[in-house]
């Protein structure tokens, strides 16, 4: 999510052509017995090269969906992807399967929540880590497994000539998480699509996974997305951010921008409702009322209108519940109040409850 | 392993003594003479006495158990003459030894079996992939509803329907008989024909139930997506990362399908007349004979208990947690 | 050792009123529970033993949350169920008001039972799915028969609205509920018999991002309004310490570091909650000051808790262990420098800071490569 430059806070699109990843009006529904499901709903943003976008959202935001569609890993048989997904200039949504399979785990690759569960109990963990290398550099089986302990060494295993030889079930979370990082980088990806890698894991554990990615990004430069639902999680490893509501972007800016000037009373929401350690104990959270809406009949208009506290203070004809505001490109918010609006709730209402503790040695 | 293989040996020497003990004792709760049927139809209490003394029925329930149990592990000497180990004694109905005889029926049961669930199986398996690899389409449809249908038919109904329609109306092929495969091998295979087809018919219907719902189980775990996000092709991921997994209630069931099998496949060859263990022992219930009963019984019990062990064998071989836990 | 604050730290705003300051509510004496592992040849016996929880003292007052905080098999969980003797501990003392009830019978406990309560993580598993909400409220009244006055249907609907569910959603089931919805119901029942104690484990962290604060306030909001003590077990330490006075941190089977809330989250002195608080990502909002909290990067994951090792449980991964530590385990104690009441298990403990550090500390071998320039 690039089309911001760092010195610029005013909208500054790119044209999208030099966008290393570019997702237009990315539209994916799944068809169930209940209806249509509507996870993504009309989704664009765009990253650049070593750069790391976050994208925030609860869960049913379509925030993991859309990252499934960009590796075309969702079930064709029940799903409808309409849009656009450019990866380095090339077509993803209509791509054939054979296509696909020659750019996953080599271009682009996945990183998933629970490596547990995301890596096969029935093969070494060396193995499974040489398998893309194999295929897709024409590796043979001896030089894949030396990429494979190269790689694990890489990402702080110790002894990782020996572990290789492991099981997945032999070594600990965070070990297994590492292991996903060394086989998602196997290949050197381009994109790496980070799908909420330490929420299984602790808390200390999550630290040095961060900061592993981090320094890997800057080893390897490629490009991640990050999916999460810890905003403290992206303020640590993101340039941008996209939150997500209902299958839509709801704003979008660098890190900065979101967490210190936020202008969507979603995000405002999340903000004042989660407890930070520097925080001031004695302000009450704000939670965000009423529950995250249902993909199968989302609200009409602003998705977030039936859990937004200045709906009514929209003005200029526009309504809430029939009209659903745009994301314009750059930084910016798909919410119908002024920018004028904007900014007065924030410093007035927002800002106050967020509660800053006066100086964290005085709590 | 080899720790688990004693483990589990051991204890199967535990079970079978326990089945051994039940089935014993239960069968001097029945209140009916073993010796009334040896002693015919002019029986006096005299002769009676003399078959008592005979089959050793004078003697205390107890010492009888002990002396059964351990002519299996030292033979016996009996008034016939000694009867080496493992002895199950004599049958009272016939005095053919019981261990000849199981030996000698065991052949038919195990062709049966053993035809009928490489059939069964190979069939089984791959009708039941097709269908998780083409789940939703009128294929998978068809083949559900196929199997559903066939599972749920029994074998003493589809077995004299296909034994009239083809044995006796259409004359295709003789009455199914047990021919022993050394001797003549083409006929082994005509006379057991009809019985495996029926056989599988039912099995094939609950594997393929069974391979396709534990296919499409695995094809939604976490890892075998992984596989799909590393670039492997749809048949790697099917059959490498998929298929591993299925297998596990696959061989579960399997196990303890072929262990009763071999214990005597009693409807199959007592719709088909096929002197088996099945017949063997339903024969021996009906005719109070306690040896027999008792060598069928610990021989069925051993199999069952051996597939078992084997399963769990298998278990480890299939998946590295239970190997190195 | 005790845990037990004398008067600088403030249990809570009900220790004022009668109890005396110096009898908790509820107390933990080097509480322990080991879990048997089986296995062996020929036959299976005992081979080891996971030590949850390996003798911990602890002590909650009348109306004061109590956190408890540590990562995976830290053993807070169980500390949890045994508190509430869901689990038969394996050695130490519970007292509950002054009375033993370590190994009470059922009878003995049945009136302790309705006064200590627990809340669950998992709002989906711990509410059977066939009892409607009115049935899975009265449950804990009929079990101990209790007929409040106005009938008890009067009560759960009054509870019902404490909790801000709708009454008339008396009759319904728990699926017809969202996550959130769930876990209130599940608070509902747990005040049911208007207890003194209540052992909330993890209550927040199934839950959306946006629902946690809905829960994390009602909680506050009991035990405030009915000065009802917490027992909140919880790895997210932002919640605890927004929700608790005092601060338990564990670490496989131990408690490392207790004491108020201002000692534990800024005047640190156990390098594992150092650590702890150094890994916490945080969110800087407009205003705040910008992040000068140390850098602590530990290596590898929490040890197994079935051959925990010798001495401070924390060695193996802390950057200030030396000999003494791996032969001689240090107690829990108000160390020089300590406020009262905060107790510290180590040797070699930290300054009282979480500042930056002139150096980071950077144990992880592979972010130590990366990060060092080469040559």
């Amino acid at each position: 999510m690039t089309t911001l430059t760092k010195e610029a806070d005013v909208p500054a699109p790119r044209g999208g052509g030099d966008a290393f990843l570019s997702v237009r009006d990315l539209y994916v529904h799944f068809a169930t017995e209940d209806g249509t499901v509507k996870a993504v709903d009309g989704l664009s943003f765009e990253l650049e090269r070593g750069r790391t976008l976050g994208v925030v959202g609860e869960s049913g935001s379509g925030k993991s969906v859309t990252n499934l569609s960009i590796l075309g890993l969702h079930n064709p048989a029940s799903t409808e992807v309409s849009g656009e997904i450019l990866l380095d200039g090339q077509e993803l949504t209509g791509a054939r399967q054979k296509t696909l399979e020659s750019l996953r785990g080599n271009k682009m690759a996945m990183i998933f929540q629970d490596p547990l569960t995301a890596l096969s109990p029935y093969y070494t963990v060396g193995r499974q880590i040489a398998e893309p290398y194999r295929k897709h550099e024409g590796a043979s089986k001896r030089e894949a497994h030396e990429r494979a302990v190269e790689m694990l060494d890489k990402v702080g295993i110790p002894n990782a000539r020996t572990r290789a030889k492991d099981y997945p079930h032999q070594f600990s979370g965070g070990m297994r998480q590492r292991a996903m990082i060394a086989m998602a980088l196997v290949c050197n990806p381009d994109l790496l699509i980070a799908d909420e890698p330490t929420t299984a894991l602790d808390v200390t554990v999550q630290a040095q996974i961060l900061d592993l990615l981090k320094d890997l990004q800057q080893e390897f430069g490629s490009a991640i997305i990050f999916i999460t639902h810890d905003l403290g999680v992206i303020g640590n490893v993101a340039d941008d951010i996209l939150v997500m509501y209902g299958g839509r972007a709801v704003e979008r800016g660098t890190v900065e921008d979101v967490l210190r000037r936020p202008q969507h009373p979603y995000t405002w929401g999340l903000l004042s409702s989660m407890p930070r350690l520097s925080g001031d104990v004695d302000e009450a959270l704000t939670p965000i009322h009423g529950t995250p809406p249902s993909l199968l009949s989302p609200p009409g208009g602003c998705a977030f209108h039936p859990r937004c506290d200045f709906a009514e203070q929209v003005a200029g004809g526009l309504s809430c519940t029939a009209d659903r505001p745009e994301l314009p490109p750059g930084r910016s918010a798909a919410c119908h109040l002024t920018d004028e609006q904007k900014r007065t709730l924030f410093t007035e209402q927002i800002k106050p409850r967020l509660g800053q503790a006066p100086r964290r040695r005085d709590v | 392993m080899l720790r688990f293989l004693i483990r589990r040996s051991l204890g199967a020497v535990v079970i079978l003594l326990i089945i051994s003990a039940v089935t014993f004792f239960l069968f001097y709760a029945v209140p009916r003479d073993p010796a009334m049927l040896a002693c015919g139809k002019n029986c006096t209490p005299d002769a009676l006495e003399v078959i008592h003394r005979n089959l050793g029925l004078d003697k205390p329930v107890p010492q009888q158990y002990w002396e059964f149990m351990s002519g299996i592990v030292t033979g016996r000497d009996f008034a016939q003459g000694p009867c080496p180990a493992p002895c199950f004694g004599y049958s009272f109905a016939n005095s053919d030894p019981v261990w000849g005889t199981i030996v000698d029926r065991f052949p038919t049961t195990v062709s049966l079996t053993v035809g009928g669930a490489v059939v069964f199986l190979a069939i089984g398996l791959g009708a039941g992939m097709i269908a998780a690899h083409k789940k939703g389409t009128l294929l998978d449809k068809a083949f559900s509803t196929g199997s559903l249908v066939l599972s749920s038919m029994q074998i003493y109904f589809i077995g004299p329907l296909v034994l009239a329609l083809v044995v006796y109306n259409l004359e295709l092929l003789d009455q199914p008989q047990y021919v022993p495969l050394t001797e003549d091998p083409a006929g082994w295979f005509m006379g057991l024909l009809i019985p495996w087809c029926v056989v599988q018919i039912i099995f094939t219907a609950n594997y393929t139930r069974l391979a396709r719902s534990s296919m499409i189980e695995q094809l939604q775990e976490d890892h075998v997506r992984t596989a799909r996000a590393k670039g492997m092709s749809g048949r790697t991921v099917f059959f490498r990362y998929a298929w591993r997994g299925s297998l596990i209630p696959i061989v579960t069931i399997f196990g303890v399908d072929l262990g009763s099998l071999f214990g005597g496949a009693m409807i199959t060859e007592w719709t088909f007349s096929l002197p088996g263990l099945g017949t063997l022992a339903v024969d021996s219930v009906q005719n109070t004979d306690l040896p027999m009963v008792m060598g069928v019984m610990l021989f069925a019990a051993t199999f069952i208990i051996l597939f078992n062990i084997i399963v769990d064998a298998v278990y480890a071989f299939i998946d590295p947690r239970v190997r190195l836990s | 050792m005790s845990t037990t604050p004398s008067s600088g730290t403030a249990p809570g705003p009900a220790a004022a009123g009668g109890e005396p300051a110096g009898e908790p509510l509820l107390k933990a004496e080097n509480l322990a529970k080991h879990f048997p592992i089986m296995g062996g040849f020929p036959f299976k016996r005992k081979v080891g033993e996971v030590q949850a929880v390996s003798g911990i003292d602890l002590a909650v007052h009348r109306g004061e949350s109590f956190g408890l905080v540590g990562e995976s098999g830290c053993g807070k969980s169980t500390t949890g169920r045994l508190l509430t003797r869901l689990l038969e501990p394996t050695g130490g003392t519970i007292s509950y008001r002054g009375q033993d009830i370590t190994h009470a019978s059922r009878r003995r406990m049945a009136p302790v039972r309705s006064e200590i309560q627990m809340i669950f993580q998992d709002p989906y598993s711990s509410l059977n799915p066939r009892q409607t909400v009115g049935s899975i409220i009265s449950g804990p009244m009929e079990v101990n028969g209790i007929d409040p006055p106005g009938g008890r249907e009067q009560r759960i609907r009054e509870l019902l609205e404490t909790v801000g569910l709708n009454p008339e959603h008396y009759n319904r089931f728990p699926h017809e509920f969202s996550g959130g919805q769930r876990q209130r119901i599940g608070v509902a029942r747990a005040l049911a018999l208007q207890p003194k104690l209540i052992v909330a484990d993890e209550p927040v962290s199934a839950l959306d991002v946006s629902i946690q604060a809905q829960v994390v306030n009602l909680l506050q909001k009991v035990q405030r309004e009915l000065g009802i003590a917490f027992v909140f077990i919880a790895h997210d330490l932002a919640i605890v310490r927004h929700f608790s006075q005092r601060v338990a941190v564990m670490y496989l089977g131990k408690i490392v570091e207790v004491g108020d809330r201002e000692s534990i989250y800024v005047r640190p002195r156990h390098p594992y909650t150092h650590a702890l608080l150094s890994a916490v990502p945080e969110v800087a909002v407009e205003g705040a000051a910008p992040d000068d909290r140390e850098r602590i990067r530990l290596a590898g994951d929490v040890p197994s808790p079935i051959d925990p090792p010798s001495g401070c449980r924390f060695r193996t991964r802390c950057w200030k262990a030396q000999e003494k530590c791996a032969a001689e385990e240090p107690p829990l104690v108000q160390i020089p420098g300590n406020a009262a009441g905060h107790l510290t298990a180590c040797h070699f403990p930290e300054e009282g800071s979480t500042t930056t550090r002139e150096e980071d500390v950077v144990l992880d071998s592979a972010l130590r490569s990366m990060e060092t320039p080469a040559g």
